[in-house]
């Protein structure tokens, strides 16, 4: 599949804002951080949920714990996906029962992820609350989900593609809109 | 009349290796000679071929009476003629056994009306080959039997071995011994080395077979009486024979086309490598390859043993034993052992001739007076095997689909042509 | 990218890659079994054939539970010796369940080579739980998991097998996997059960007729099962075996310091191995259990999860019947 960058919808140093900006609203609008508890769903949600803990401790003094959620075996694809992907493990050291959780990921999309989370969740307990936080939403949902804490909305068509490109992943960072080319 | 000109008649009879031509007249042979013409007579141009004595197969299954699913006398004989053979001696394990004159009658009479090429029927040493009683061996003499034994199994106990030897012996019958001995064989089904480990399958050790053979030599010491090794397999049993034509007695012995091409590293599962005495190993068949080669091994014999396609389409535990082998016998024997420079032409000639007829008491050869039993073969006309072809009801070939250089080309019978291969490239 | 698996028939077939990539599959389905609530959904619609031709009990109710958390439905078939006896033939039973569509197929035969008969002439994924005496790979991958969870590697581990190894299944397919990573083996047992063609399987195999000597450095003792239950064989007294044989706590010392026992199971407590040792710190037979369950979760996503290789995707169909 060819692409062609379009635009960039966020630098490096504005991602950076942006995270700063959504930690602080999470802090804010949490009443309370006492069973508040971050969980990024992989692949890059997971930078990004242990980035937003660090600036709330380092801004709060407040340790919230994060865990890992692999969302492989809840997705509602794989009977069309041939070979199967490859699973990986939760890696969740606290319990989710009762917890405040602020499910973290790069985009929101059509939203069937998120359910694939949720289910993942609610499979390993019964938290208390679920919010969503993401970097991009990009609108098309399919399913009714939506994101407590946005980082920045963007219109994009259906041909278009958000590239998010994080250092702990990509060596780089930045948010890109690319268009396919057939 | 029928003349058979420009062939290369090797006759292993009287040490022939010539450009001859065969005057055919009736059931006859009427002339052996350089240049012959026969106004009157049909020709057959053997230009290119090898004109030899009509093989002799000492060891087949065909199954009829009982078994007609898996084969009957006609299409086996068809399918022995294809493969060149010109006479064919079919072991007693039939439904009902042939035990009796009036069973060997029947095959006999069968025979005559739908054979077209000659079965001379072997009959079982026991009643119901259950290794008791004696059958009565005198009566089916009279009915046709060339020999006698209880094939599928080994003549059960050493008595009952010596009373048959010590019968034969003034019956002038000769006595041929599946040896096997089953407290070993029990449940085995490959033999037993590195492969049977391997595949987890219950293997069988070469001293079934050698311990039996070496029972039999020793009675044979004993009696004097025609001993005959069916389809031995291993360097064991091929010492005991040596040992017994070292002391002149009267003990031969026939190795399968099988076993001296393939080994028991050649099974995996598929139910077409099942047979018994099963594929022996590389040493083994080192073995009996030189034994064809030095005199030791007397006869190729094929042990065709037709199993209609969904008895042996099962695990393999389960499959009966056995494959086909009149049509590759020839193939094999060319692939095997001349081009692969073991042995010569003449001998291997031999194997399929004099060799079985001696073992007999028969004679067999091309001159004059003698009965019109002709092979005539090529010894590098390219063709492809494939079992869907056969004349034989059965598939079970571990062979399908092989390439080989060299074939029956025409098979005559008591001077008529009971199978010519077509000219066609599908040939 | 790793070439995906149509069957799992045996250990000998698979490559070291393969294995590697199984086992760390299995590790999120480790995890799985501590979740309180053990479903999912990821095979949901998909039903797994479970066509046991020998009794089970425990490699049945294994792969029937890794089928249902996985969320796919099972067909049981548990042919008994006397319905065999009917004539029924193993190709007529499997293409009477193949016509009821099951999207794979767990096999366990008594006769060696059937998973291999079967996989020829099935179009759906087979996986063997057991051939005869031939193979039993996914025992040997729960066993490859438990070291490699206790021992930290399986690369040169020395492993000693214990028992009738000429019969067993679970011994060659432990023998053909870890050989893969280069362990050492040793096979010891009463003589007519280790016979010397089984140094021949895979290299670095030595066969030893003395328990003392087998254990000597072990740092991983597989126990097998006594198999009472044999024709055409002589069985060996019980006393016989557990004057020689019998996996005792002393013959324990003798292996590396916290060797890991491991036994597929059933065992027979007293007999080849002292109970003391079966309920030891040093023994893994519980983790076994857990790790089989998870090992057969991971092949059956694979295996049985997923669209046919060459299915067209659903999308492209809803399209074309919109034209």
């Amino acid at each position: 599949m060819r692409v062609v960058e379009k635009r960039q919808l966020l630098s490096a140093e504005e991602i950076g804002r942006t995270l700063h900006r959504l930690a602080h609203e999470i802090v804010e609008k949490s009443g309370g951080t006492r069973d508040l508890a971050l969980i990024g769903v992989r692949r890059r949600g997971v930078p990004l949920s242990e980035r937003l803990a660090k600036i709330i401790r380092t801004s709060s003094s407040v340790s919230i714990p994060v865990g890992t959620l692999d969302i492989t075996l809840y997705r509602d694809d794989l009977s069309t996906v041939a070979p199967q992907p490859v699973v990986q493990s939760n890696e969740i050291e606290f319990t989710v029962d009762d917890r405040d959780i602020v499910l973290v990921d790069d985009v929101l999309y059509t939203g069937r992820t998120v359910r694939a989370a949720m289910n993942g969740l609610f499979d390993l307990g019964r938290p208390r609350r679920i919010r969503l936080c993401v970097l991009i939403d990009r609108g098309h949902r399919e399913l009714p989900v939506e994101a407590a804490f946005i980082g920045q909305s963007v219109q994009t068509s259906d041909t278009e593609i958000v590239e998010v490109r994080l250092q702990e992943i990509d060596g780089d960072e930045r948010v890109m809109l690319v268009d396919r080319v057939s | 009349m029928l003349l058979i000109k420009n062939g290369r008649v090797i006759d292993p009879g009287s040490r022939t290796d010539a450009a001859l031509d065969i005057l055919l007249d009736g059931e006859r042979i009427a002339n052996v000679g350089a240049g012959l013409s026969a106004p009157a007579a049909e020709t057959f141009d053997a230009k290119g071929l090898i004109v030899a004595p009509g093989f002799i197969d000492l060891h087949c299954h065909l199954r009829e009476p009982g078994q007609e699913i898996s084969e009957t006398i006609e299409t086996g004989a068809r399918a022995a003629a294809r493969g060149g053979f010109t006479a064919l001696c079919c072991m007693p394990n039939t439904q009902p056994v042939n035990d009796s004159a009036s069973v060997t009658r029947g095959i006999v009479e069968r025979a005559a009306a739908s054979a077209c090429v000659r079965v001379w029927p072997i009959g079982a040493v026991s009643v119901g080959s259950k290794g008791e009683a004696l059958a009565e061996i005198a009566a089916m003499k009279d009915a046709g039997i060339v020999g006698v034994s209880d094939d599928g199994k080994p003549v059960a106990t050493a008595r009952l071995m010596r009373q048959a030897m010590d019968y034969c012996r003034t019956l002038d019958l000769l006595v041929i011994d599946h040896c096997e001995d089953p407290s070993l064989f029990a449940g085995g089904v490959m033999r037993e080395g590195p492969t049977s480990v391997r595949l987890g399958l219950k293997g069988i050790p070469a001293q079934s077979e050698s311990i039996c053979a070496g029972r039999d030599v020793e009675l044979a010491m004993l009696t004097g009486a025609r001993l005959h090794i069916a389809h031995m397999s291993t360097r064991g049993s091929l010492e005991f024979v040596r040992s017994a034509k070292r002391l002149n007695l009267p003990v031969t012995c026939e190795v399968t086309p099988h076993h001296f091409t393939l080994i028991d590293e050649d099974v995996r599962y598929d139910t077409n490598y099942k047979m018994n005495p099963p594929l022996a190993s590389r040493s083994d068949r080192q073995a009996l390859i030189e034994g064809l080669a030095d005199g030791s091994v007397d006869a190729i014999a094929t042990d065709h043993a037709p199993h209609h396609p969904a008895s042996k389409d099962v695990e393999f535990d389960r499959a009966p034993f056995g494959i086909t082998g009149f049509e590759t016998a020839l193939a094999l024997g060319l692939a095997e052992l001349v081009h692969a420079g073991k042995i010569p032409l003449m001998r291997l000639v031999e194997l399929f001739t004099t060799g079985p007829a001696r073992v007999l008491g028969r004679e067999r050869k091309l001159a004059a007076g003698q009965p019109a039993d002709l092979t005539i073969f090529s010894p590098d006309h390219a063709w492809t095997f494939r079992a869907c072809e056969s004349a034989s009801k059965s598939r079970n070939t571990p062979f399908d689909g092989r390439a080989f250089r060299g074939a029956p080309m025409a098979t005559i019978v008591a001077g008529r042509v009971v199978y010519r291969r077509e000219a066609a490239a599908t040939a | 990218m790793l070439e995906r698996l149509q069957h799992l028939l045996g250990a000998e077939t698979l490559t070291r890659e393969q294995v590697t990539f199984i086992l760390d599959q299995a590790k999120p389905f480790q995890e799985f079994q501590r979740h309180p609530l053990k479903k999912l959904a990821t095979l949901r619609g998909k039903t797994v054939a479970l066509a046991f031709f020998e009794p089970s009990t425990r490699t049945r109710i294994s792969f029937a539970t890794a089928a249902a958390r996985l969320g796919a439905d099972t067909m049981n078939l548990q042919a008994e010796a006397s319905s065999l006896r009917k004539g029924e033939s193993l190709i007529d039973t499997v293409q009477t369940l193949e016509a009821m569509r099951p999207d794979g197929i767990v096999i366990r035969h008594n006769a060696s080579g059937a998973a291999e008969f079967v996989a020829q002439r099935l179009a759906i994924p087979v996986l063997n739980a057991g051939d005869g005496s031939h193979e039993h790979p996914t025992q040997a991958l729960l066993d490859a998991l438990t070291i490699r969870d206790r021992k930290g590697r399986l690369d040169g581990v020395n492993v000693t097998i214990l028992g009738d190894i000429l019969h067993s299944r679970v011994a060659r397919s432990n023998i053909f996997l870890l050989s893969k990573f280069g362990a050492r083996i040793t096979l010891c047992g009463p003589g007519m059960w280790v016979p010397r063609e089984l140094e021949l399987l895979a290299p670095n195999i030595r066969r030893v007729l003395r328990v003392e000597d087998a254990l000597a450095g072990a740092d991983v003792v597989m126990v097998l099962r006594v198999q009472t239950e044999r024709i055409h064989e002589p069985a060996l007294a019980a006393e016989e075996y557990i004057l020689l044989y019998q996996l005792t706590a002393k013959r324990l010392k003798l292996a590396a310091p916290d060797a890991l026992v491991l036994h597929p199971g059933p065992m027979i407590r007293g007999l080849e191995i002292d109970p003391a040792v079966a309920d030891g710190p040093q023994s893994g037979v519980l983790e076994q259990v857990t790790n089989g369950l998870a090992v057969r979760m991971a092949l059956l996503y694979h295996l049985v999860g997923g669209a046919p290789a060459d299915a067209p995707h659903p999308a492209k169909e809803r399209s074309s019947a919109a034209d």
